[in-house]
């Protein structure tokens, strides 16, 4: 239910970003990590990033994400926003 | 399995046999439960480590009377319940907001709290109120949603606050002497807002180790190695073991946040009662925001089944299978925690 999943920070506009997940872009609210710039990566849960995380970092959870769930990426990013609570 | 996985097993086995007596750990967090689960992890420990899941599914644990204030508020003509997915399976004592909605309640699923905001700010004859629930990893976006929406005058816009406080929970389970845990897998990204350092009190006043652990599998057997490690040399310390993202203090920019807009009070948990500065409340110059206030919602009592032994199962007493409601009448808050945590 605490479940946040790593993305990369595209763009950043005021306290909106555009985060890509392996492929699929979503819009994160950056209000509880101010500074965040393009380029680095967060986590992210219920909409909002949570913190920074370094690339290794975030890439093995993708990899862990991706063969435990087997499904695509589109349907992990979806999944997470669904069950967030 | 990987390397790093097989060594951290095989020091819990080495640990097993070393301590030489039954040990029993918790794992606070829903999203290990889910993680274990699917991993088997559980099939893979000595017999003598018994690995019990805690209070940490925010949907098990949120109390009935909050699912029933949400259904009062669906059966209100000019509302909009948005709330997260899980919630809408939950039963309360006159059904769910899944069945309301197909009673024809506009009851509305969101990943996120800004999209109730949104559907507040591009509907303003309605009311939207957002069912918030979960622990301080999500409490943050309701905290920001909230100032938000007081900064932007969306004044049809409310939230029904259920959200709840991991470490009140474990600490009220110690203080239940039946409950026999000799550790605590403390959750991963719950910590990387509160920060390893929450825990500390946990550690210190109880005398019980206490492990900070990412949600894959290889992280929370890493976890459960370090907490047998200490059991084995008699060591009540706190570790983290999440540290590319959990840092000792936490996300200091969310926990300001957090105390603006929100405050601390005591809150009904499914089964286990009302547990002292365990919950959220919005804080007065916020509580125009507050669903329960705009609606003249009355705080009901919680019936909880007589056979549930819900309570049982998430202090660790008892495996669900033991409940005689488990699979058969039980397709509530224990279905719930069985599939997804």
């Amino acid at each position: 239910m605490c479940l946040a999943i790593p993305g990369r920070i595209l763009s950043v506009n005021g306290e909106s970003a555009t985060v890509d997940f392996g492929g699929n872009r979503m819009p994160v609210c950056t209000t509880l990590t101010p500074g965040v710039s393009p380029n680095d990566w967060v986590l992210v849960h219920a909409g909002f990033s949570i913190t920074t995380i370094d690339e290794t970092a975030a890439r093995e959870t993708w990899e862990y994400l991706s063969a435990a769930g087997g499904e695509d990426v589109a349907d992990l990013v979806r999944e997470v926003e669904a069950d967030d609570g | 399995m990987d390397k790093a996985s097989a060594e951290h097993l095989e020091a819990i086995r080495r640990a097993a046999r070393r301590i030489g007596r039954p040990v029993t750990l918790m794992e606070v967090c829903g999203t290990h439960t889910v993680s274990i689960f699917r991993s088997g992890i559980r099939t893979l420990l000595p017999d003598s480590v018994r690995l019990v899941s805690g209070p940490g599914c925010p949907v098990c644990v949120t109390a009935q009377r909050d699912i029933d204030a949400a259904i009062e508020l669906a059966e209100r003509d000019d509302v909009v319940v948005t709330t997260y997915g899980d919630m809408v399976r939950v039963p309360g004592r006159r059904g769910s907001l899944e069945r309301k909605r197909a009673e024809g309640a506009d009851v509305r699923v969101v990943g996120s709290i800004r999209c109730a905001l949104e559907t507040a700010r591009n509907a303003p004859d309605k009311q939207v109120v957002f069912i918030a629930v979960g622990f301080e990893t999500t409490a943050p976006a309701t905290a920001a949603a909230i100032r938000e929406a007081k900064r932007l005058g969306i004044d049809n816009f409310s939230v029904l606050a259920a959200h709840k406080l991991v470490v009140p929970a474990m600490t009220a389970l110690l203080e239940d002497e039946d409950v026999p845990l000799q550790g605590f897998l403390c959750p991963g990204h719950v910590s990387v807002i509160i920060g390893a350092e929450a825990y500390r009190p946990v550690v210190e006043d109880y005398r019980i180790p206490c492990v900070v652990a990412g949600f894959e599998p290889c992280n929370i057997l890493s976890g459960l190695a370090r907490l047998m490690r200490q059991i084995e040399r008699g060591e009540c310390l706190l570790e983290n073991a999440y540290g590319i993202a959990v840092t000792p203090q936490g996300n200091v920019v969310a926990q300001r946040l957090l105390d603006e807009v929100i405050e601390v009070v005591d809150a009904p948990w499914r089964a286990l009662g009302t547990i002292p500065r365990s919950g959220l409340a919005l804080r007065p110059s916020y509580r125009p925001f507050d669903a329960r206030e705009r609606f003249g919602i009355t705080i009901g009592a919680d019936e909880d089944y007589p056979a549930c032994r819900c309570g049982e199962v998430i202090q660790g007493k008892v495996n669900p299978p033991e409940c005689s409601l488990f699979a058969t009448a039980c397709t509530g808050a224990l279905g719930a925690r069985a599939s997804r945590g």
